[in-house]
């Protein structure tokens, strides 16, 4: 068995099936730590979480403990968090201020260039030993776009605009909701999932699922709110959104769904106004529309989702095959009222989030996907993706934004070079 | 909202009457939510009061500017506790069983006959094989309304440091 049995992507019989083994064996997860996660552009974090000269913050990124800093020279660099002489973690608060980062083990000190400012006793060493050696170990390569940064372990990665490509028009309309600037909300949603972290990837751009899993908000809570939910009402179980999905290079993927009104649309409804009367003036009026009317989940590949109606940045890793860590943030633009602050930050936790009237939800149905998985004859059995497959445009509940994930996942984990057209005829963007 | 009452430094005499009436009325909350009786447990807030999980990295934090994990007015309480009854919040379908431990009760009254409440709490949650603990404290205020207790503010501050292994919070703080 190898990586090209796991998936079955039939264009002419119009099926594409993967097999369930991919989300319980070690040994996938550990080629995907190889071939994906050590290789991929990973997001780790916004520039407005490091706001000043000499501010840094330490987080873990796909499982390892990375240092980013800004330097005196404003700069943005990432280092690994373990000390080059023995190992131990040189930073452990979340996030600080300072010159220096120093491993309190035997004291060794670093400034936020990353080079060894200073340790007790260095006359004890001679020979080959040098302190400009023994510097942090950078990441290779980190690069931002539009103030959100990625780093890669990979030094030999293709630079992160031509990593991106086109989906960039897309993050785009995401980051131009406002004329000001923006900025990561204090508070993170730091959470789990026992479930392989694959199925987040598919869960977090599923339109099919929205109204069956998550009827308890769109049915209910929008009228508990004394919303009219009049838009959300009249759809059933299975209906199109009205929405499309589209695939780009390297795996990204979006579904794109026309904006229905959810609490915040109708309680800052004149500040909203304004704020697209702005960005009509600024962008003009068809660019404006296509910002502000359409409700976006814009996936980068290969954990990276970017959600634009609920203003969230979700990236999640995982530690085992059956579990994953998530992490989430909310962006906001820094001109906004403190009532269309709070309204915003309200609407995004009103569904999304361990504690929202979505996310739970998702996450019972990723834990009991999981423990679907052990229901086996003597084979692992196959996971179905076929829906909308073949169609010249895809419909936002179809799930061709799953099987751009898929083929590029395989591409990555192909052994061999097997030729994989991500963007194949039957999905191709149009 | 003054926290001044239960924030306080040193060792505060306090009004031992006080304290029991509080004491029972958050061992009764923990009953009613222990036995899912969350209709009559809906019934003790008042329609301006305000429900609060803060972020767990950011646990001093303001609503007004800070993601919180919940932060429910009224409505959106009321909400919570409907579709918890119902069929479709699947997380809670079929529901956990819960138990809440509660100890350390302080309590205050103010000059507008607010009550300032601080008390720790231990809450586990068992479902479909998982074993979770929560562990916290409350920061309640409650007013005196209808010759009864309600919440104006129901706030619980959880002490883990990220929701690992919880993944949710699906059953009321």
């Amino acid at each position: 068995m190898t990586i090209d049995d796991l998936i079955i992507d039939d264009a002419e019989d119009r099926r594409f099936r993967v097999e369930r083994s991919v989300f319980t064996k070690q040994q996938i997860l550990d080629e995907e730590k190889e071939n994906i996660f050590n290789r991929c552009w990973l997001y780790a974090g916004h520039e407005s979480e490091l706001p000043e000269p000499e501010t840094f913050l330490a987080r873990k990124i796909a499982n390892k403990p990375i240092i980013l800093t800004r330097a005196k020279d404003g700069e943005i660099r990432a280092f690994l968090n373990a000390c080059t002489h023995r190992g131990n973690l040189v930073c452990r608060e979340k996030a600080g201020k300072g010159k220096l980062l120093r491993c309190f083990y035997h004291s060794w000190a670093f400034n936020l260039e990353g080079e060894l400012a200073a340790l007790p006793g260095p006359e004890a060493y001679s020979g080959s030993w040098k302190k400009e050696d023994m510097g942090l170990t950078p990441v290779p390569r980190v690069e931002s776009y539009r103030g959100l940064i990625f780093i890669c372990h990979d030094e030999n990665v293709e630079p992160l605009a031509e990593y991106l490509g086109d989906v960039t028009e897309y993050i785009d309309l995401m980051l131009d909701f406002t004329d000001a600037e923006s900025e990561i909300a204090k508070g993170e949603q730091n959470y789990c999932i026992g479930a392989n972290w694959k199925l987040l990837v598919e869960n977090s751009f599923d339109s099919y699922h929205g109204l069956p899993t998550h009827g308890r908000y769109f049915g209910k809570f929008l009228n508990d709110v004394k919303l009219d939910s009049g838009s959300w009402s009249e759809l059933n179980d299975g209906d199109s959104l009205g929405g499309r999905s589209y695939a780009f290079k390297n795996g990204h993927a979006l579904t794109e769904n026309p904006a229905r009104p959810t609490p915040l649309q109708i309680r800052s409804q004149e500040e909203l106004a304004d704020i697209k009367k702005r960005l009509t003036a600024k962008y003009g009026e068809e660019r404006a529309n296509r910002i502000t009317g359409f409700n976006r989940n814009i996936f980068i590949f290969p954990n990276l989702f970017l959600i634009a109606y609920w203003r969230t940045i979700r990236t999640f890793y995982p530690v085992s095959p059956d579990y994953m860590e998530i992490n989430a943030w909310c962006l906001l633009p820094t001109n906004d009222s403190p009532q269309l602050k709070q309204n915003r930050l309200e609407n995004f936790i009103s569904f999304l989030g361990p504690a929202g009237f979505g996310t739970p939800d998702d996450v019972a149905a990723l834990e009991g996907c999981q423990k679907g998985f052990a229901a086996t004859n003597r084979d692992p059995g196959w996971s179905d993706i076929s829906r909308g497959m073949g169609k010249d445009i895809a419909d936002s509940t179809d799930e061709r934004q799953m099987r751009t994930f898929w083929r590029e996942w395989q591409r990555r984990m192909a052994t061999q070079e097997t030729p994989v057209d991500i963007l194949d005829n039957s999905d191709a963007k149009k | 909202m003054s926290e001044q009452a239960t924030r306080t430094s040193g060792y505060m005499q306090q009004d031992q009457q006080l304290r029991q009436e509080i004491e029972s009325y958050l061992f009764y909350d923990a009953q009613l939510l222990d036995e899912w009786r969350l209709e009559e447990w809906s019934e003790h807030f008042c329609e301006d009061a305000r429900y609060m999980v803060p972020a767990l990295d950011n646990p001093d934090g303001d609503y007004h500017d800070s993601l919180f994990l919940i932060s429910d007015d009224y409505l959106t309480l009321m909400s919570r506790v409907s579709q918890l009854k119902g069929r479709n919040a699947w997380v809670e379908n079929p529901l956990s069983k819960t138990r809440r431990l509660i100890t350390n009760v302080q309590a205050s009254e103010d000059s507008d006959k607010r009550i300032h409440v601080r008390a720790n709490f231990a809450i586990w949650r068992f479902h479909q094989g998982l074993s979770l603990t929560y562990v916290g404290r409350y920061e309640h205020t409650l007013a005196r309304v209808d010759n009864g207790l309600k919440f104006k503010v129901r706030k619980s501050i959880l002490d883990m440091e990220t929701l690992r292994p919880h993944g949710r919070i699906s059953i009321i703080l």
